[in-house]
């Protein structure tokens, strides 16, 4: 029987593609709960890269020859799946990255620095991940722009309450789309227009959500998102950015070298066009295909169903820790699956998180302890570090039931 | 395979739960150095009054942090109180080189001869209770854990001794 798109994902059948997932750890099968860290990777993702470099290994873009010709193919058609995949415009408003990081650095090198002086406003949120934060710091030191914060409500939620005055006079809103560490979803395209009505550009980072949920980045009404590959199934070592045309038209190249030239000459050069200005040297090539592979994964699943799925097994897992815990386990953010997506940080007893994650390593399950690249976020639940429990396609519900074991070994092992 | 037990000793534990010396001393006199582990976020605060003979006459411990970096200040609270500020670098190295750690290594000077355990230069110093952390060896993430405290100490003594 075909599947429909309304069909429940099957874990186990999705499982069984990745082939990290197979493996123990001191004798145990892997219980992989960091994929807000990091994803694994299905067979299609590794077969594509290898199959590159296998049979059309070559430098992209300039070669006569069969094979350069292949491999240039190669990386623009996965250009093109991955404007598909958020529904850009163009291919040329795709920007191939070293990761999401370098994306928001792009957008403040080139539009920031071109186009903020002193004093000039940018929104920030108090859930930003440092690569939203420090790149506009660096602004800051480097132009003396100002940076407001807009705050969180109690339960973990952007506090729009003061939107409109923070936005007064800003010229960028660039905001999360989802906390790494609350899992809240933010209002993106209700932020969005309100950044267009005070004149401001926005910034989305879509690291988490992009790979958890469907993204269209005109229904969305962003100018600029950025996202990385490796926590969407694919490689490491690339990352994206898609930017407005018209904006990205008019901005500076951001590195300069090979690839984002049209010509030079001893006195100058002028750019390539447009995305190939911003890819100065030679590409991820093999890691665009893997990208490619990944996303085509993902849409064969349907990113509707990914999400369904996830927001199946973050409801298992409030009912099940609760159920097992209650007072004993606070889970940060919203406390309703519908608001938020399967990062699930949490406080356990008064177990520091290294500690919690030590001993759930024994156990073979992994979860991510620490502040998370989201220091003053940790500040303001006044916590040095969480730990971190991140779903992903591949888990079921037997993951959650194998991390609430592993806590309860956890809890009586430090039992005072 | 080392074992939760090899990281977490008893007298680890009893540290963590019973933390020693901890607290704030008014500062000044005493010096307050702050030490931070980028890593996990844990911080901790040394509060130290060194007499004129350069003495530590008090420390106090604040700040936060996991069973191993909160044990690890607790216990070098109690083993450098009383202790002068050479004997404090000596325990300081003793406890580093335990933690394989060799500030001097590359000069030759204080390395371990890993074919035959032979140490050159490790003062002979009795770490007592210290001993327990020997295991977070095999866990080398936690080694800045059992460090934080040690490293924030030195800043300290530094301190200290330039404001004499």
């Amino acid at each position: 029987m075909a599947l429909t798109t309304t069909d429940p994902l099957d874990a186990a059948l999705v499982k069984a593609d990745f082939p990290l997932l197979a493996r123990t750890v001191h004798g145990k099968p892997i219980v992989y709960l960091d994929s807000a860290a990091t994803s694994q990777k299905p067979t299609v993702v590794l077969d594509a890269m290898q199959h590159y470099y296998e049979t059309i290994n070559a430098n992209v873009h300039r070669g006569v020859y069969a094979i350069a010709e292949e491999a240039t193919n190669a990386l623009e058609a996965a250009r093109g799946t991955t404007r598909r995949f958020v529904n850009a415009r163009s291919d040329a408003e795709i920007v191939f990255t070293k990761n999401a990081t370098e994306a928001l650095n792009l957008v403040v090198q080139s539009w920031g620095r071109t186009n903020l002086s002193e004093g000039d406003v940018v929104v920030l949120s108090h859930m930003e991940h440092h690569a939203n934060i420090v790149p506009w710091q660096m602004l800051q030191a480097e132009k003396g722009i100002e940076i407001r914060w807009i705050p969180l409500d109690p339960e973990g939620r952007l506090d729009l309450t003061d939107l409109d005055r923070l936005l007064d006079g800003a010229k960028v809103l660039a905001v999360t789309a989802m906390s790494n560490v609350l899992g809240t979803f933010n209002p993106v395209r209700r932020l969005t227009d309100a950044a267009r009505t005070a004149g401001a550009i926005s910034v989305i980072d879509g690291c988490q959500s992009v790979p958890h949920s469907a993204t269209d980045v005109q229904e969305l009404g962003a100018d600029f998102l950025a996202f990385s590959a490796h926590k969407l199934c694919g490689p490491t070592g690339i990352g994206v950015l898609y930017g407005r045309e018209e904006l990205l038209d008019a901005m500076p190249p951001f590195l300069g070298g090979g690839e984002m030239i049209r010509d030079v000459t001893l006195d100058g050069f002028t750019t390539n066009d447009l995305p190939w200005k911003f890819e100065a040297g030679t590409p991820p090539i093999a890691e665009a295909i893997g990208l490619g592979a990944a996303i085509d994964y993902l849409s064969s699943l349907g990113m509707d169903r990914v999400r369904a799925h996830e927001k199946a097994i973050t409801t298992y897992a409030f009912d099940t820790l609760t159920d097992r815990f209650g007072d004993d386990l606070r889970i940060h953010g919203p406390q309703n699956a519908d608001e938020r997506g399967g990062v699930l940080s949490f406080a356990f007893k008064d177990l520091h998180p290294h500690d919690i994650s030590q001993v759930l390593d024994q156990h073979a399950v992994c979860v991510r302890a620490g502040h998370h690249c989201a220091k003053p976020l940790m500040k303001i639940l006044g916590v040095g570090a969480t730990a971190r429990a991140s779903v992903y396609v591949y888990n079921d519900t037997s993951d959650i039931d194998a991390l609430a074991d592993a806590l309860d070994a956890t809890g009586d092992f430090f039992a005072f | 395979m080392p074992g939760l037990e090899d990281l977490y000793r008893e007298i680890i534990l009893d540290h963590y739960r019973n933390p020693r010396n901890r607290g704030e001393l008014e500062s000044p006199p005493a010096t307050r150095t702050e030490g931070f582990n980028p890593l996990c976020g844990d911080e901790i605060v040394v509060y130290l009054d060194l007499d004129d003979a350069g003495v530590v006459q008090d420390i106090r411990i604040g700040g936060q942090g996991c069973s191993i970096s909160q044990s690890s200040a607790s216990m070098m609270s109690a083993a450098v109180k009383g202790k002068t500020v050479d004997e404090v670098h000596d325990l300081t190295r003793a406890f580093k080189a335990m933690m394989s750690i060799h500030e001097n290594a590359l000069e030759g000077s204080d390395a371990t001869d890993a074919a035959t355990g032979e140490t050159d230069g490790i003062p002979d110093v009795k770490l007592g209770d210290l001993e327990a952390l020997r295991g977070v060896v095999k866990f080398p993430v936690r080694i800045k854990c059992a460090t934080l405290a040690w490293n924030t100490l030195a800043q300290g003594l530094e301190e200290a001794s330039t404001e004499a």
